[in-house]
């Protein structure tokens, strides 16, 4: 349980840093952050304590030892290449931003309103 | 078996264009209209062939459980020709436009990826999958969004990424939740042994709710909306309001609302209210404006609030109205964003304070927006007038009047603002020159077309045409079990 409450606080963390920081680079990080607690999240809906990885090898009987669940392991890997993707997609719209604005302060990029 | 085929041809096509593209973009315009063209006829032809059916295909033969599996019934087919129908007309308006914007072959790649992932968010019946497909688009997407290379696009485009990036979260945490309980991601497996446990459904519906509601654009998440979609290159922004907030939102929200977690009363009052709110508060905004684009971003937002509002009835009546008036407004949005493209483009300026006589300058641009502007505000002989009008009386059915008057209301506020729109864009006092040049025969086809159809979908309310046409797709979203059944093979 109290993994789940610690996986739960960082997934805080990066919401906290979405909602509050000001600066592009801090809010990419914090994009990453939320990204990281979820991942965390889907590999511990699939594990179980004391349960072995979940490779069959020829000559051990299957139901030797509980193995863990091996799909959530196989989403996360492809949300992390979602995510290097969208990280590398914001880092691009931040330097192009500051290259236009002169700046990393969004409360200063501010053309859009109304 | 032509499923495959929907995602393949345009993301194939993606790829080609970036292998053999030169300098010109000739190559990539003759690729990019062949895949459209030939995904409409698919479309076509998947959604007439149907008969009640349901297509499924397993991708690499692995059976339901264990791999991913496409599954396309009437409402996949309706959403796939609405796709094809928007893209093409995209497509063709764009390869002036884009030659007067930056010419450039990246445009039709991303454009293409852009209608594969759409077309895969669709046809797919996995609920990672889903979620696969709709990063492509919102990838896709926020490219697009800041193709102009200006500053605005830049800031919209991040704007859009980061709220793109915390919806993508909440739908992760919803699969997660969901996985745990029922051990498959199978929409028609979670459907059968999801009801076992409503405290899942619950949690995991409220973040579907907010996940989904922010692609949606409904009103406490729909921040992003006017940037992007004002920012974009015309029929980009004709793709985004007219179809990928519908493919993205409104029917992933239907397919999992009511084919997966079955009717539930709590979500049925939350699409109710979020949807008037946003119905209203949309359209006030959009009053103020003077920028074209961003009246006809804030006017998405209102006139979505009109299909969640139908989907938030929950009745026949009401879901007819919501699928009726989703295609209607992909049509008449789509129209009006092309306008507002060809507008930019021969005056230079998107500033409704600033046009005046257009209409003799640009007939074709000028009389189609009044077609469009008179669907938008639901007057009589146009599409826009009969869904209103289905769900106005699906309202009062359910004993709604509240509900029913505001949309009668919302309905009157952008008839006002449309006209200001016809008023000060169109038909000013102010001689204004118009380069017309710049207006050419795709763009002025891509209009007429949608025109065409704006008056032409309004046959669809016929008891004859209703019955082969509408009738089919709502008959798949009010019957859960039967999804369950035809997509598994039972």
């Amino acid at each position: 349980m109290i993994v789940y409450l610690l996986c739960f606080a960082i997934l805080l963390v990066g919401i906290y840093g979405l909602l509050v920081k000001r600066d592009l680079v801090r809010l990419i990080i914090a994009s990453g952050i939320t990204g990281y607690a979820t991942n965390l999240m889907l590999v511990l809906f699939g594990y179980k304590r004391g349960a072995i990885y979940p490779i069959l090898e020829k000559g051990k009987a299957v139901s030797e030892r509980v193995m863990v669940d091996p799909l959530p392991q196989a989403l996360v890997l492809t949300s992390i290449v979602i995510e290097l993707g969208i990280t590398a997609m914001l880092v691009a719209l931040a330097i192009r931003l500051f290259e236009k604005n002169k700046t990393f302060d969004i409360t200063k990029i501010k053309r859009l309103s109304g | 078996m032509i499923l495959p085929f929907f995602i393949i041809i345009p993301l194939l096509t993606a790829f080609i264009i970036t292998l053999i593209a030169g300098e010109r973009d000739n190559w990539a315009v003759i690729l990019s209209i062949l895949a459209v063209v030939s995904l409409l006829i698919l479309s076509v032809y998947c959604f007439v062939s149907l008969n009640g059916r349901t297509l499924v295909y397993e991708m690499g033969r692995w059976q339901a459980p264990i791999g991913i599996i496409l599954a396309v019934d009437a409402l996949s087919a309706f959403m796939l020709m609405i796709v094809s129908i928007i893209a093409l007309t995209a497509i063709m308006f764009s390869v002036q436009y884009i030659r007067n914007l930056s010419p450039s072959w990246k445009y039709y790649a991303l454009f293409m990826l852009l209608t594969g992932g759409m077309n895969g968010v669709i046809a797919t019946g996995d609920l990672f999958n889903l979620f696969v497909f709709v990063e492509i688009t919102l990838f896709a997407a926020y490219g697009l969004v800041a193709y102009g290379n200006r500053a605005e696009e830049f800031e919209a485009s991040f704007k859009y990424a980061i709220m793109g990036s915390i919806s993508s979260t909440l739908v992760l945490v919803g699969i997660g939740i969901i996985y745990s309980a029922t051990s498959t991601l199978t929409m028609a497996l979670i459907a059968e042994r999801l009801p076992q446990n409503p405290t899942v459904m619950y949690w995991s519906g409220g973040l579907f709710v907010a996940a989904f509601g922010l692609k949606a654009a409904i009103m406490p998440f729909h921040a992003w909306l006017p940037d992007a979609h004002s920012s974009a290159p015309a029929p980009i922004s004709a793709m985004l309001s007219g179809v990928l907030i519908k493919a993205l939102g409104v029917y992933v929200l239907i397919r999992l609302f009511f084919n997966v977690f079955g009717e539930m009363p709590v979500f049925s009052e939350v699409f109710l209210v979020l949807g008037t709110v946003s119905m209203v508060i949309g359209v006030f905004l959009a009053l103020g404006q003077w920028d074209v684009k961003r009246l006809l971003a804030y006017h998405s937002i209102s006139q979505i609030g009109y299909i969640i509002i139908g989907v938030g009835l929950g009745t026949t009546l009401g879901l007819l109205g919501a699928v009726f008036h989703l295609l209607n407004h992909a049509i008449f949005k789509a129209l009006l964003f092309l306008n507002a493209g060809s507008l930019e483009m021969a005056l230079g300026t998107r500033d409704l304070r600033q046009m005046g006589k257009v209409s003799k300058a640009l007939p074709v641009t000028s009389f189609t927006s009044m077609v469009a502007s008179l669907s938008i505000s639901g007057i009589p002989p146009f599409n826009g007038f009969f869904s209103k009008l289905i769900i106005f009386i699906a309202a009062i059915q359910v004993g709604r009047p509240v509900v029913a008057f505001l949309a009668g209301l919302g309905s009157l506020l952008t008839l006002a603002s449309f006209m200001k729109v016809q008023r000060y864009g169109f038909h000013g006092e102010k001689t204004v020159t118009a380069d017309q040049a710049k207006v050419g025969w795709g763009m002025r086809a891509a209009m007429i077309v949608l025109a065409i159809l704006c008056l032409a979908t309004s046959a669809l309310v016929i008891p004859g045409v209703r019955e082969v046409t509408l009738d089919p797709v709502v008959e798949v979203i009010m019957n859960k079990t039967g999804y369950i059944t035809r997509v598994l093979g039972r």
